[in-house]
């Protein structure tokens, strides 16, 4: 019979044994990553990239010890709209007492969830919006940027176009959508075609949520020009290339913003002209092919930017927190501000520019290859030459200090 | 000259106009027999998309375009007889709520099986490409979309306005009670009616496959431009469904040329506009069961 004795000290062992993990538990807590980037709407094709990537980064990470001996928690959530993102990101500070904030590929998102982390005093990885005036005029000194600014994407298809003489005295039409973003990148192309000879000859603006191009064809057959030239993005981009390619339009077609997602989704044949790019899965570094291999076998199919950037994100927070051995925003401020160096799995190493914090890496250039060229449907994309060339500053391409209102 | 350019917007607007009809018109014709509104029918519309292609795989696009209406209409069939039927005479907000939860579970089958990424899809090569007629440009491939909706559009009316089976369903929509008085029964009708809307939806999927991006939230996306349609011609009528599709589309045309910022808003501002003065819509019926 089991007296009233033995059942206390019973209870008690067991209260113990419970209560031990928990304390030992509690020293080796998880670190925990909020991560918001969109996964519906006209970006939400994107944001499925990143999910992907952030997790094969934190699983990797998380086999290989952890950081400090802690576990990365990655928590991703849908950020929907720059309201809710906004919301979210106050929420995961609040109440999910995340570390740090990760994410993003929505501008408009992207600067609300900024704001939230200044008002905060706590640090946001900016990963994937590419609006200049985040990194310009709106930045502030608890967020970093990694994917390249709107600038960047005109100076990497811009040189390609002018080297091909598409700029120099030509005709260039716009079409612009009318977001933060699409206003962004119209800007930084029309200097880009201003300080290289070329005429904008019109240039439209485009609700996010267009979904027929045909009215617009139309204006651009009547203004004949010599270049169409697209700053659109997500869903936008994918609907504009395949009406263009419907109605067959003679001019040439050129574009500063496409995702490898938005080419995929074009469909065979339908995709033509120059566009920029900040990672591609052909990229023949070590780092790149292991992840590649390493996300074809997961997933069937090859990583897309959103995949990388996101990967190469979490690794560059894993390398600050490890260096600087502690999860505190001004210590890790700190260290990105050192210039510390970053291997982005390309050729050169990355590192965030202390005065605005934008990470510093190569561009690419990429056109269509030829009609039979292609290995299979993930094939048909022809990467140029990293821009800039390996004897120029890798800063050559981003907007001067002159032509950047940031004041961190 | 500037005359001639917005005259290629008008007919080109008129094009567009065609193919929002496929879906209006379905949506149109099972709220007027059955006093729905189907919030599933962009789902329908997706379905299509996504069976088309996954039919032209293996059988080519010619297939996919012809196949893919069939299956999604007997899709139809099970939606009506096992969902729709049991709120005909439900108040509105129970049909409502039911096929928007539907909607919100197509959309997330789809991502499922087909995974959130866009699916490509191209148009035989044959397609592509423009003709010219005289200073119009017209896009081969919609020439080709707007003999199909017409040749959709002209078996609809002539089923409903001059066969049997179409004095049923007008006499449905009227006068239901009459026509059970007459010891007709409404209900295989109504399947009919919801297989005829829910298989156009699937056709105009198919056919916008190789023009717009295939995603899992298309069918959202193409619905609220539906319902503009049918509220602007006026719930429950066939040519005021018509009217109205080409009116969107030739005043986005119109304000594409002029204020092209403005292009995707104008079709709200048309709706709010006929509503001010018609708010039965342009050709709207006076259906008793809805007064």
């Amino acid at each position: 019979m089991t007296t009233r004795r033995e059942l206390l000290k019973a209870g008690t062992a067991g209260a113990l044994a419970l209560g031990f993990p928990a304390i030992v538990k509690a020293q080796s807590a998880a670190i925990k990553i909020g991560h918001l980037t969109p996964m519906t709407g006209f970006l939400g094709a994107l944001g499925v990239y990143a999910v992907k990537g952030i997790q094969i980064a934190a699983e990797e990470i998380n086999a290989a010890g952890g950081v400090m001996g802690r576990k990365l928690d990655v928590m991703s959530e849908d950020s929907v709209n720059p309201a809710t993102a906004s919301t979210k990101a106050q929420r995961m500070f609040e109440q999910d007492k995340v570390d740090v904030l990760m994410g993003e590929i929505n501008s408009a998102s992207a600067k609300t969830i900024m704001q939230v982390a200044d008002r905060n005093k706590r640090l946001f990885m900016q990963i994937g919006a590419r609006s200049d005036v985040l990194r310009g005029k709106d930045c502030n000194r608890y967020t970093f940027h990694v994917d390249i600014p709107v600038t960047v994407m005109v100076n990497a298809a811009g040189q390609a176009l002018a080297r091909e003489g598409y700029i120099k005295g030509k005709k260039i039409y716009f079409l612009t959508s009318d977001y933060l973003f699409g206003h962004d990148l119209a800007k930084a192309a029309k200097a880009f075609c201003a300080a290289n000879g070329g005429t904008v000859v019109g240039d439209e603006l485009t609700a996010t949520d267009t979904t027929d191009f045909s009215p617009f064809l139309l204006k651009i057959r009547q203004a004949k020009p010599d270049l169409v030239a697209t700053n659109l993005g997500g869903n936008q981009v994918t609907n504009f290339v395949k009406q263009y390619a419907e109605f067959g339009l003679p001019f040439q077609v050129a574009g500063f913003n496409l995702n490898t997602a938005d080419a995929w989704a074009a469909g065979d044949g339908n995709l033509a002209g120059i566009w920029p790019t900040v990672w591609h899965h052909e990229l023949d570094t070590p780092g790149s092919k292991a992840f590649v291999a390493k996300f074809r076998k997961i997933h069937g199919q090859p990583p897309e930017n959103h995949a990388w950037i996101e990967y190469v994100s979490l690794k560059v927070m894993a390398q600050a927190m490890n260096e600087t051995k502690s999860v505190d925003t001004e210590k890790l401020i700190k260290y990105f501000e050192s210039g510390a160096q970053f291997d982005l799995l390309k050729k050169r190493n990355g590192y965030f520019r202390s005065w605005d914090h934008q990470m510093i890496q190569e561009a690419y250039p990429f056109s269509v290859k030829p009609k039979g060229q292609a290995k299979d449907k993930w094939d048909f994309l022809k990467f140029g030459a990293a821009v800039p060339a390996p004897d120029q500053p890798l800063e050559s391409i981003n907007p001067p200090k002159s032509a950047n209102a940031c004041v961190l | 000259m500037q005359l001639l350019f917005l005259l290629e917007q008008v007919v080109n607007g008129l094009v567009l106009g065609g193919y929002y009809l496929l879906i209006a018109l379905g949506l149109s014709l099972i709220f007027s027999v059955g006093g729905v509104v189907n919030l599933a029918h962009g789902a329908f519309y997706a379905l299509g998309a996504y069976v088309s292609l996954e039919i032209a795989r293996r059988l080519g696009f010619g297939a996919g375009v012809a196949l893919s209406p069939v299956v999604v209409a007997l899709l139809g069939i099970a939606f009506e007889r096992f969902i729709l039927r049991r709120f005909y005479t439900a108040d509105p907000i129970l049909s409502l709520l039911v096929t928007f939860g539907l909607a919100l579970v197509a959309e997330q089958a789809i991502r499922i099986a087909w995974g959130a990424a866009p699916l490509p899809a191209s148009m035989p090569q044959a397609f592509k490409g423009a003709v010219v007629l005289g200073d119009f440009l017209f896009s081969k491939y919609r020439l080709f979309l707007l003999a199909v909706v017409a040749t959709v559009l002209a078996g609809i009316w002539l089923l409903l306005n001059k066969t049997a089976f179409g004095r049923v369903v007008r006499a449905g929509i009227q006068r239901p009670d009459m026509v059970a008085a007459l010891g007709i029964r409404l209900q295989p009708y109504m399947t009919t009616i919801v297989m005829l809307g829910v298989g156009m939806a699937a056709l105009g999927g198919a056919l916008f496959a190789p023009i717009v991006i295939v995603h899992p939230a298309m069918g959202a996306e193409i619905l609220t431009v539906a319902f503009v349609v049918v509220v602007i011609g006026g719930l429950g009528s066939f040519w005021g469904v018509v009217l109205a599709a080409l009116l969107v589309g030739v005043v986005r045309g119109i304000t594409t040329h002029f204020v092209p910022a403005a292009s995707e808003a104008s079709m709200y501002l048309l709706m709010f506009l006929v509503l001010m003065f018609r708010p039965r819509g342009l050709l709207g019926e006076r259906i008793e069961k809805f007064e």
